[in-house]
């Protein structure tokens, strides 16, 4: 997941370098993955003041301005009319460089020496103001580089979140993390909610029929929005982290499922047929068209949200085009859910749509913060899209979300696992530290722990003593050596064999190989092997990666033969080598197949490639032969035979046998 | 008489000096010495010799055999040392040629790490284990504490035979296996091919992991961290240093990713640790309850710690390859430089 800092710094008091945080979330099982500095798309931009201003002598809408960084004063031509003398603001010093590839160059504008440009939000690429020059704070010292002054620089961390941390999958996941490591606090936003006095209740209703699949649906009813472009806080935050900007009701529950991980959906009321909500299964085959555009065939038990006649979204997953926000949009429903994890993985992986939203859902979100983040969604829309809140919210919740109970902790418990010593203080304290209730027993030494309701990863006693671990750090945990077991090891009889093979064949001269276990199928037809030859039956792969690693082998043969080709392709031409390995014949439906061991062993080209005095001798039946009379006698196996009869269909019928051993 | 004598000793003698080959001296010795030799002859014609003078005459003859005789064995002592110098120098090889033998084939560089780690962990008393590699849905993942729709699949890519039978993703199931076999104590170590679609520079359809078991009564985090440092400092050098940092795992808990210092930078930062100075080398943790009891071991009794790591992976870092998929490809260019 990507974490603009910038963003996170919104949360939580930070002073770490990006470098000191990445180290400390790694050590803690958020390992950062990358780091990556984005820096403002300007440079030898400064704070300035403006000296005086006069008219410019040949433009009507031009000005003459001095301006000083401090040390120096500099005439700049300007354009813009909302300036006046001692404002503060960015000056472009000649040689600076702007967002769109531009040099600022020492000029002469309608015959007046310019040296340096003045710039609005829009021309450093840092707002969507172009409407006149920036104004800076007037606290900001003169000659400092803006983007230093302004602290536009942003790093955004690229962290590995493992499947169990589903509360981190947010910025403000990120920065609980965050304060129990450096035992701060997190600054949640102030949520208000300005409610108009007409009643959600007399505009929609939602019904849950698969309460298993949803549990908890909440909504709200926003009016008289206007849909535009977003505030450029809010585009920056949600770049930086990945996410395109669409228009202010979108990014909105973009941006709240990125600040609390909840995802959100916001359907056009004009769209909902009834104008209510009805959540249910899908039936087999329903066709619906997702918000990509793509139409889908839906397959029984998917999770829809509908309206009074149709679906309008796959729930959890994505919203449906047919009732998507649109530039004209007025009046929204806003949806703030929670799906069943397991249901939301089964439809995401078989629709393969693996969207953010899923993502989140399939993970477990936190059922305590659904109608937070409604409520957040519904204060940040009116703020940035205008609108009304209609009162009240729906909370449809018909079956009550597990959450664990309290959880019972023995200190000793935790030392054993550990192998450490950890004082009793220390580990309840780390414990507070992430959130959780921590309450004594009568049992010395027993505690009961709640953990907080978006920690569902957190059950067990076990799960406890990870969180103590992972906190306190593993390398606190000292080292020790089991006590070995005076026993011999007896190697297994195979393991020997395997061994004592593999060295013989060396000593003859045969390098080893290794292929894959997977063949094409059409293996067994290159080497002529019938259909009723047990090495027919092989196994299929029902997802290969390609046609030609689509089936198990049934044979070392192929892949031998198919090495001396390639080394062939690139000049080399004599080859000793061998292969231990499992074949695998078919068993049928259901069944294991049959694995067997199998070696094989390949010589072709010169006999002794190396022999300065055998140069030219060329590998025959009998260099093979006495490999395996080699290999037999090592092995001391006797009654070895060798049979001319034999029925190998790829081998040369006079230049073959069958080996025996009795 | 007397005189004769001694002018044949002295012409014998010059021409035993002169002979230079066997077979000349052989023929020096017949032509004195031999039955019808000079010498013979002249000791026949002892009657010609007058009486005083047949004793001396007869000892002489003796003495001059006697001389003769040792001159002719010195002499051909001395032509045979160098007869056998002059074969020599005609036997002379080129003794920097290389030498006849049949160059000793490779272990694959997979195998040999394999073996290598077994054996360091033999030490601690763990034995090999292995288990089928397709397997049922079961044992790879339920089992495991990994239910089905449940978004820790989603770790592991899965090749699917049909619902229930699965390429294992990982040995794990071994552990399964082998814990519903056998009462604790348990010590295994379980290496094999396990099986994950992915398919790039650092993965391959087909890879290999070993993993580790150890349940008894009283194993703590300790141990774990105890074990696997002592295990990575023994393959990657004593220097090593190593860092534990928390992970998760449905099977184990508390869960650990062990990283080692970057072998390539030594810390300092680089590409291949991603400049964080660190490699990532393998997952660990203690058994979680759930699995216990998946196997009908009682939790409270005993505790244990598993840890897994791809056999390729420490590979590439300690022979500086690159491109996982280079263990598949069987270039023999490749396979020829372990």
């Amino acid at each position: 997941m990507q974490v603009s800092i910038k963003w996170l710094k919104d949360y939580i008091e930070l002073n770490l370098t990006p470098e000191e945080l990445a180290a400390k979330l790694t050590m803690a099982g958020l390992e950062v993955e990358a780091l990556e500095r984005k820096d403002p798309a300007f440079s030898g931009v400064v704070v300035a003041k403006i000296l005086s201003i006069a008219k410019h002598p040949n433009a009507d809408k031009l000005s003459l301005c001095r301006i000083s960084t401090g040390a120096e004063d500099f005439p700049v031509v300007c354009g813009a009319a909302n300036i006046k003398v001692g404002d503060i603001v960015p000056l472009a010093k000649v040689g600076a460089t702007i967002p769109g590839g531009y040099t600022i160059k020492r000029s002469q504008i309608r015959g007046e020496l310019s040296e340096g440009m003045l710039c609005s939000e829009e021309e450093l690429g840092i707002g969507g103001d172009n409407t006149g020059i920036m104004i800076l704070s007037p606290e900001l010292n003169l000659g400092e580089d803006l983007a230093k002054a302004l602290d536009l620089g942003d790093t955004v961390l690229d962290i590995g979140i493992t499947p169990n941390r589903s509360d981190c999958l947010s910025m403000i996941g990120i920065a609980r993390e965050i304060a129990a490591l450096t035992g701060t606090s997190v600054k949640y936003p102030e949520i208000t909610v300005k409610e108009i006095p007409e009643e959600i209740g007399t505009i929609t209703s939602v019904r849950i029929e698969d309460p298993d699949l949803c549990p908890r649906y909440t909504a709200r009813i926003l009016k008289d929005i206007k849909i535009g472009p977003s505030p450029y806080w809010m585009k920056q935050r949600l770049e930086a982290v990945g996410l395109r900007s669409i228009n202010n009701v979108v990014d909105v529950t973009n941006f709240v499922m990125m600040e609390f991980g909840q995802p959100l959906h916001a359907f056009d009321y004009r769209f909902l047929e009834e104008g209510r909500i009805v959540v249910r299964r899908s039936r087999a085959g329903e066709p619906f068209i997702s918000l990509d555009e793509k139409e889908r065939t839906l397959r029984a038990d998917t999770l829809m949200i509908c309206d009074g006649k149709k679906a309008v979204a796959i729930g959890g997953i994505m919203g449906g085009l047919n009732s998507e926000v649109k530039d004209d949009t007025e009046m929204v429903l806003l949806e703030s859910a929670y799906f069943l994890p397991s249901s939301i993985r089964k439809s995401a992986r078989w629709l393969g749509m693996g969207t953010d939203a899923a993502f989140r859902f399939e993970r477990g979100i936190d059922p305590d913060g659904v109608v937070r983040a409604l409520n957040r969604a519904a204060q940040l829309i009116a703020e940035t899209a205008g609108g009304s809140i209609c009162r009240g919210i729906i909370d449809e919740y018909p079956n009550k979300i597990d959450v664990p109970q309290a959880i019972p902790l023995r200190i000793g418990r935790v030392n054993s696992i550990l192998g450490s010593n950890l004082d009793e203080a220390k580990i309840v304290n780390t414990l507070i530290n992430l959130g959780m209730t921590v309450n004594m027993t009568d049992d010395l030494g027993s505690y009961l722990v709640n953990p907080p309701s978006y920690r569902v990863d957190i059950s067990r006693e076990i799960d406890l003593i990870e969180e103590v671990a992972r906190l306190i750090g593993y390398d606190q945990i000292d080292l020790k050596l089991p006590q070995v077991s005076v026993k011999p090891i007896i190697k297994e009889t195979k393991q020997v064999l395997d061994e004592k093979i593999r060295q013989i064949l060396n000593g003859c001269g045969f390098s080893e190989v290794i292929h894959y276990s997977f063949i094409t199928p059409k293996a067994c037809e290159v080497l002529n092997i019938p259909i009723d030859d047990e090495r027919s039956k092989m196994l299929r792969i029902a997802n290969p990666l390609t046609d030609d690693q689509a089936v198990m082998r049934t044979t070392l043969v192929f892949s031998l033969l198919d090495t001396m080709r390639s080394n062939a392709n690139t000049g080399c031409h004599n080859l000793k080598i061998f292969e231990m390995g499992k074949i695998f014949i078919d068993r049928g439906r259901g069944e294991q197949p049959l694995e067997k061991e199998r070696l094989g062993g390949l010589i072709t080209g010169l006999a002794y490639d190396d022999f300065w005095h055998l140069k030219d001798k060329p590998a025959d039946f009998y260099n093979l032969k006495g490999v395996l009379e080699d290999l037999f006698d090592a092995l001391r196996l006797s009654g070895v035979s060798y049979d001319a009869a034999h029925t190998e269909p790829f081998l040369h019928p006079g230049r073959s046998c069958s080996v025996s051993i009795h | 008489m007397i005189a004769e004598l001694e002018d044949l000793q002295k012409k014998a003698e010059s021409e035993i000096a002169e002979v230079r080959t066997e077979k000349d001296l052989l023929e020096v010795k017949t032509r004195y010495l031999g039955r019808k030799g000079l010498l013979t002859g002249l000791l026949r014609n002892i009657g010609h010799v007058s009486p005083e003078e047949r004793p001396l005459f007869g000892k002489q003859s003796n003495e001059v055999k006697e001389i003769l005789t040792e001159k002719i064995e010195a002499a051909l002592a001395g032509i045979k040392v160098i007869e056998k110098g002059d074969i020599l120098v005609r036997e002379k090889i080129d003794v920097t040629l290389e030498g006849r033998r049949i160059k000793p084939g490779k272990l694959h560089p997979v195998t040999q790490i394999r073996n290598e780690i077994c054996s360091i962990f033999a030490s601690f008393g763990f034995s090999v284990v292995e288990g089928p590699e397709v397997e049922l849905d079961y044992y790879n993942f339920e089992a495991l504490n990994i239910p089905k729709d449940h978004p820790a699949r989603d770790m592991q890519d899965t090749f699917y035979i049909e619902d229930n039978i699965v390429l294992r993703t990982h040995t794990s199931p071994v552990q399964i296996r082998t814990m519903l076999k056998q009462a604790p104590p348990v010590r295994i170590l379980s290496p094999g091919r396990v099986y994950r679609p992915d398919s790039d520079v650092s993965h391959t359809p087909m890879f290999h992991q070993i993993e580790g078991l150890l349940v008894d009564r009283g194993i703590s985090f300790a141990d774990l961290k105890g074990i696997l440092t002592v295990f990575l400092q023994e393959v990657f050098g004593a220097e090593t240093r190593l860092r534990f940092r928390p992970s998760f795992f449905p099977f184990t808990e508390p869960s650990a990713e062990v990283d080692i210092q970057c072998v390539m930078c030594r810390g300092k930062g680089c590409r291949v640790c991603g400049q964080t100075g660190w490699l990532e080398i393998l997952g660990s943790g203690m058994v979680d309850p759930e699995v216990f009891k998946n196997v009908g071991y009682d939790p409270e009794e005993y505790t244990g710690f598993a840890f897994g790591l791809g056999l390729e992976r420490i590979a590439m870092l300690k022979y500086g390859i690159s491109d996982i998929r280079l263990f598949f490809e069987n270039d023999w260019r490749f396979l020829e430089q372990f």
